[in-house]
């Protein structure tokens, strides 16, 4: 069974239809990429998942229960982090503080809390430091921490990559890897080769419609197909 | 003005700015007791203003809210202030101490408690339709102010109403020259207790984390799995109470109260959260302290100038830091 299905969904920001019909089966583990133009509507895609704009009609199911019309901080509670574009992090609180309120109680999970600064050992220098001081890949690094300083399910990440340094990069492929051994990933990305490189499934959005859907392999495969759907030469 | 900024930032920043003043206003003066007196005023008006200006400036930062009826609560706070000390007029002019402070207290419960229903009131009633809509809040909530003030009208009368003090902050210090009044020095006490505690929740405690992240995004705030709608009613409700207790101690700084004294306190309220920075406790007391202390410099040194003084400090401040001195979100 899918650990996500979205059927249908069609969202509108005001007056503006962004998503028209985007239907999607998101099985568990792994990371299942959406692959798109600018503009496609894959970031509203995750924003309509989260309830952060609500898509009217068609539905979200996560786990077999229909998330349509849920609050936001219901719909995270079932075990969903989302991961923003702009990373949403608190600049004026400390990188331990932006990681507590993550956490359900209000404490660490010691265990969690050292296989999070393994995989990001620069949070662990920067702990005591406001988060507006930090750089933007450690910002990135601190996003992505606070979606894991609890178990969660699915994990959905906007455009992790954009605007980081190939090092940078590098580290948080390994990272996504590690972290889906876990929980299942949705990942909006525009750096094919990055997205080719951890994905498992993927699927192409377009103009508002998911306009393809396979398996990684077989869409790298098919150099026509990326072509015509992403532009890439 | 950087090479200002970064001189000050070496030696505590533009938490040196009521010292500069201070300084400054003692050699204008020139007689050490009259600044005395003046700068203890000075404190002592900051510190009420700063319980009127506390909840607003959470309210702004939090909820966006440009809550125009703020002062609709100064106001019944001391009215409802009023009420509860004169019936225990008994009470107050007792030569007992601990009865004089039970009516204190009392007047004060009173005011925080009526703050807090009001607050939930106002904030389901009238601030929830108008989220997101700048334009409609500031008149429905100016609005709110206009009845808020007919509504005492109504209920106390148009007359001016004297205050009754407890007999124990009555008179003054003499010390050497310099006289103080004792109410000043309870005034300040309370607003500094009152800075503390609302200081060491926002910085030490789950909740105070949750409303300091919600100032900066509230969205993410929600990603997180937290209602902040649930949060900005806690919020809302506090920052109205803490500005009736506002309002109490000003009208036993005052003695004299009338319907309008929110209005006339609004536009101190809002310079103060201007000043110091939408969402920021302190930079709400850095405000409150220098509009405190410039009123009362000001209006000894040049007396017609005492109206236009916080004016003219807002702009200066607003010149140098277009954000505040302190914003929450930088």
């Amino acid at each position: 069974m899918s650990l996500l299905t979205l059927d249908h969904m069609k969202t509108d920001i005001g007056q503006y239809a962004v998503l028209h019909d985007v239907s999607l089966e998101v099985p568990e583990g792994g990371v299942f990429v959406l692959l798109g133009r600018n503009g496609a509507g894959k970031t509203t895609t995750l924003r309509s998942i989260m309830g952060l704009w609500k898509p009217s009609p068609g539905t979200v199911r996560f786990d077999g229960t229909d998330l349509t019309g849920l609050h936001t901080a219901d719909i995270a509670r079932r075990g969903i982090a989302y991961v923003p574009e702009n990373m949403g992090i608190f600049g004026n609180l400390t990188v331990e503080e932006n990681l507590i309120l993550a956490t359900d109680k209000g404490r660490f999970d010691q265990t969690r809390l050292k296989r999070i600064t393994t995989l990001f050992p620069a949070l662990e220098r920067f702990w005591t430091k406001q988060a507006w001081s930090l750089s933007g890949g450690q910002k990135q690094m601190l996003s992505v921490a606070r979606a894991i300083v609890e178990p969660r399910r699915l994990i959905l990440i906007d455009e992790p990559t954009k605007g980081l340094a190939p090092a940078i990069v590098a580290a948080m492929a390994e990272a996504f890897t590690e972290i889906s051994r876990e929980a299942t990933l949705l990942l909006v990305e525009q750096n094919f080769h990055f997205a080719r490189s951890i994905g498992r499934d993927m699927a192409v959005i377009d103009d508002g419609r998911v306009v393809h859907s396979s398996s990684m392999a077989d869409f790298a495969a098919d150099k026509p197909l990326q072509d015509r759907l992403l532009g890439l030469s | 003005m950087d090479r200002i900024s970064d001189i000050m930032g070496r030696f505590g920043g533009v938490y040196l700015l009521p010292l500069i003043l201070a300084a400054l206003a003692f050699v204008l003066i020139g007689a050490p007791s009259s600044w005395a007196t003046l700068t203890v005023a000075g404190l002592a008006m900051g510190m009420m203003v700063f319980l009127m200006a506390s909840g607003l400036s959470l309210i702004f930062g939090l909820m966006d809210v440009l809550n125009f009826g703020h002062s609709a609560f100064v106001s019944f706070g001391a009215f409802v202030a009023a009420s509860v000390l004169a019936a225990l007029s008994g009470w107050l002019g007792a030569d007992n101490v601990l009865l004089n402070i039970a009516a204190l207290s009392l007047a004060i419960i009173a005011a925080m408690s009526f703050g807090l229903a009001a607050g939930w009131f106002f904030e389901t009633v009238i601030i929830r339709p108008v989220y997101h809509d700048h334009l409609r809040q500031i008149l429905i909530t100016m609005g709110a102010l206009i009845v808020s003030e007919q509504i005492i009208l109504a209920v106390w009368g148009g007359t001016p109403i004297t205050v009754l003090r407890p007999q124990f902050l009555e008179g003054a210090w003499i010390i050497g020259d310099v006289s103080i009044e004792i109410y000043r020095i309870f005034a300040f006490g309370l607003g500094l207790a009152a800075f503390v505690g609302l200081y060491l929740v926002l910085n030490r405690t789950r909740i105070g984390l949750l409303v300091r992240a919600g100032v900066e995004n509230r969205e993410m705030v929600e990603a997180l799995g937290f209602r902040i709608d649930r949060l900005f009613i806690g919020v809302f409700m506090v920052g109205s109470a803490l500005a009736a207790v506002g309002g109490a101690m000003w009208a036993g700084y005052e003695t004299l109260i009338t319907p309008a004294l929110g209005g006339e306190m609004m536009i101190v309220v809002f310079i103060v959260v201007i000043i110091g920075g939408l969402g920021s406790i302190e930079g709400t007391l850095l405000g409150a302290l220098l509009v405190g202390l410039t009123a009362n410099y000001v209006g000894f040194l040049a007396p017609k100038l005492a109206l236009a003084s916080n004016m003219i400090l807002m702009t200066a401040i607003l010149l140098w830091r277009p954000n505040g001195l302190r914003p929450a979100v930088k």
